[in-house]
């Protein structure tokens, strides 16, 4: 007791900021050896599955086979799957789908939970509208798998979708909807909006009591109506929060989900219905083309990066609101 | 939510009763649309099969009346088993999950160690970029988790989003707290599972939630790494007769499954749904405070 006491009082201390960092390391584990051991499982997750994967994405260069190392240089191949897929007639295809149906669901999908949020927010009755809500957010909870499976019902040939739309005369009845090209993209944007407009709306509904009370008495007192209350008021209160969800929104442009396309295409719709992530999975794990759908992947995940770091700019410059 | 401006209520316009009548009309007509797929499921999952084949437009009641469909279902054993697989990642994986996110959302919170910043970075990394689909589906057969369940719950243990909110509920505990348990002697592993995480129930009610839903939901994952019929969840079950039209996993116990077949798929849908159907309406408020901590910038 006595002789350690001495010896840790011979050599002093260097203050902790003074440490270089593996030493500044060494003495925090020493310090709580269980909490390091808490992180461990974390660090390895994070590592094995997470990072070990963007390790992974070399075989984009290489021409991997199931069993080959990941990193190999004697199948380098450069930039070649690249090259490949840039200049396959497929490129322009699912560049194209994958805006189209992305941007489609932003101008047609973006609006509509502020304005459900806004008549909501008018509604009287505060049971009426708690009601709405609840009924709002159901399709939020139902799977994927379920909604497809039900959208492919109702738009199939004895669909009730479908014998609305060809009483109309816009298609050809004993066929589903999901057969022609052309009514891909607005199936899918439809369904997408009746899936995440309830759920979508909650972040505008609770800027919307953050709205200033005050605002509408003296709004009131001027003679405002309820129209020029929402629009003088209302409006300019939230449009932070609306300005922040579009820069968040626009920054996965080039995201289409793979799942909900894969459950709903045909061979006969590529056309309109093919997007980089289903024909990455398509090429990848159907075809077994690991090398070359990898390429596909880091290219949209590349543009996803720059489309973000923008969009964050962009964010940042115009609203102080940037994700870091 | 209400308004509380008592000026409104006394000077109604007629402009303004026009709207009321009107916008309570279109709520309706939303919660209609919102409503009606449901309730064509039920409605068609108690129909007799025959009447429901020429039935034309919408379904508000049951084509006659039966309970076939059901008996059907009950009777045959994939859903039964599918139904065991699912509850098994649904429980295991949302106790792996929770575990797991508490355990990094600690680590990044503690101020006086330094690697801490440094986790973080690398949790926050994973959001903006990653392997993708083939270098990930890669790793997991490298890793021997094939047609395993686990593939379906280790690999999903942590979602970042998850973690950077409950890193913000830590956050917002008092300090003071973890001081006194330390001068007590309670190690990190006592502050963690004694003060932390009962101090946070109510996010972590919110993350059980979205990682059950989740893991009950899946499918994608399943159809990449099970190849066993018997280790098959529900919702790849549900996959192969909705979406691919493979009625081969019912059809085999009873000929009298295409005289059924169609009500057959909407029972299938009621039975695999309505646990969390009838579950979400009683969680509402804690979804809703977990999407606001979560809109909260980490």
């Amino acid at each position: 007791m006595v002789t350690k006491a001495v010896s840790t009082a011979q050599k002093p201390r260097v203050p902790y900021e003074q440490l270089p960092f593996y030493k500044k390391i060494a003495r925090d584990i020493k310090g709580s050896p269980i909490l390091y051991l808490m992180v461990l499982p974390v660090i390895a997750f994070y590592i094995l599955f997470r990072y070990k994967p963007m390790y992974g994405l070399f075989i984009s260069f290489t021409d991997y086979y199931p069993g080959a190392p990941i990193l190999d240089f004697d199948s380098w191949v450069g930039f070649r799957n690249f090259t490949d897929f840039f200049t396959s007639k497929d490129f322009g295809r699912v560049l194209k789908n994958t805006l189209t149906i992305s941007l489609s669901t932003i101008i047609f999908g973006f609006p509509m939970p502020i304005i459900f949020a806004l008549l909501l927010n008018e509604l009287k009755n505060a049971r009426f509208s708690k009601v709405m809500q609840t009924i709002s957010y159901l399709p939020h909870f139902i799977s994927l798998v379920v909604i497809c499976g039900l959208i492919r019902t109702f738009v199939g040939a004895d669909g009730f979708i479908a014998q609305i739309i060809s009483s109309l005369g816009f298609a050809e009845e004993k066929a589903s909807l999901l057969n022609y090209a052309s009514m891909f993209v607005p199936i899918y944007v439809v369904s997408d909006i009746w899936q995440t407009v309830g759920y979508s709306s909650i972040v505008y509904l609770a800027a919307l009591t953050g709205v200033n009370q005050e605002l509408y008495e003296a709004a009131t007192v001027d003679g405002a109506g309820r129209w020029k209350q929402v629009w003088h008021v209302t409006l300019p209160g939230i449009l932070p929060t609306i300005i922040t969800m579009l820069l968040l929104r626009m920054g996965n442009a080039m995201t289409v989900g793979y799942e909900k396309i894969i459950l709903l295409y045909s061979p006969q719709v590529y056309e309109t219905a093919d997007v980089i992530s289903s024909y990455v999975y398509r090429s990848g794990l159907q075809q077994a083309r690991f090398s070359y759908s990898a390429a596909v992947g880091l290219f949209n995940s590349v543009i996803n990066v720059i489309i973000l770091l923008i969009s964050n700019k962009i964010s940042s410059k115009l609203t102080d609101t940037a994700l870091w | 939510m209400e308004k509380t401006n008592p000026k409104n209520k006394i000077q109604v316009t007629t402009g303004e009763r026009i709207f009321n009548v009107f916008n309570i009309l279109f709520m309706l007509f939303i919660a209609f649309i919102m409503f009606y797929p449901i309730w064509h499921v039920l409605m068609a999952s108690v129909s007799e099969s025959n009447l429901l084949m020429t039935h034309r437009g919408l379904l508000f009641w049951p084509e006659g009346f039966s309970w076939a469909a059901y008996r059907y279902v009950a009777r045959n054993p994939a859903i039964p088993q599918g139904y065991m697989v699912t509850l098994f990642v649904v429980i295991v994986g949302t106790t792996v999950n929770i575990i797991m996110t508490s355990l990094a959302a600690f680590f990044v919170t503690r101020k006086n160690q330094f690697l801490a910043k440094y986790v973080m970075m690398m949790i926050m990394f994973t959001m903006f970029f990653g392997g993708g689909m083939i270098p990930e589906y890669l790793n997991v057969r490298d890793l021997g988790l094939y047609n395993s369940l686990w593939a379906l719950i280790i690999p999903a243990s942590i979602n970042t989003f998850n973690c950077i909110i409950l890193r913000t509920s830590f956050l917002g505990l008092p300090e003071s707290l973890e001081e006194s348990a330390r001068l007590d002697g309670a190690s990190e592993f006592t502050i963690l599972f004694r003060i932390y995480i009962p101090l946070s129930k109510a996010v972590l009610a919110v993350l059980v939630l979205y990682y059950g839903v989740a893991h009950w939901n899946s499918w994608f994952s399943a159809m990449l790494y099970i190849q066993d019929r018997s280790k098959f969840p529900l919702q790849l079950l549900l996959r192969e007769i909705l979406i691919s039209n493979d009625t081969s996993s019912m059809a085999n116990t009873s000929a009298d499954f295409t005289l059924i077949a169609e009500t057959i798929k909407y029972a299938l849908i009621v039975v695999v749904s309505f646990p969390i159907l009838c579950l979400y309406p009683f969680l509402q408020k804690y979804f809703t405070k977990g999407v606001l901590v979560g809109a909260v910038k980490g």
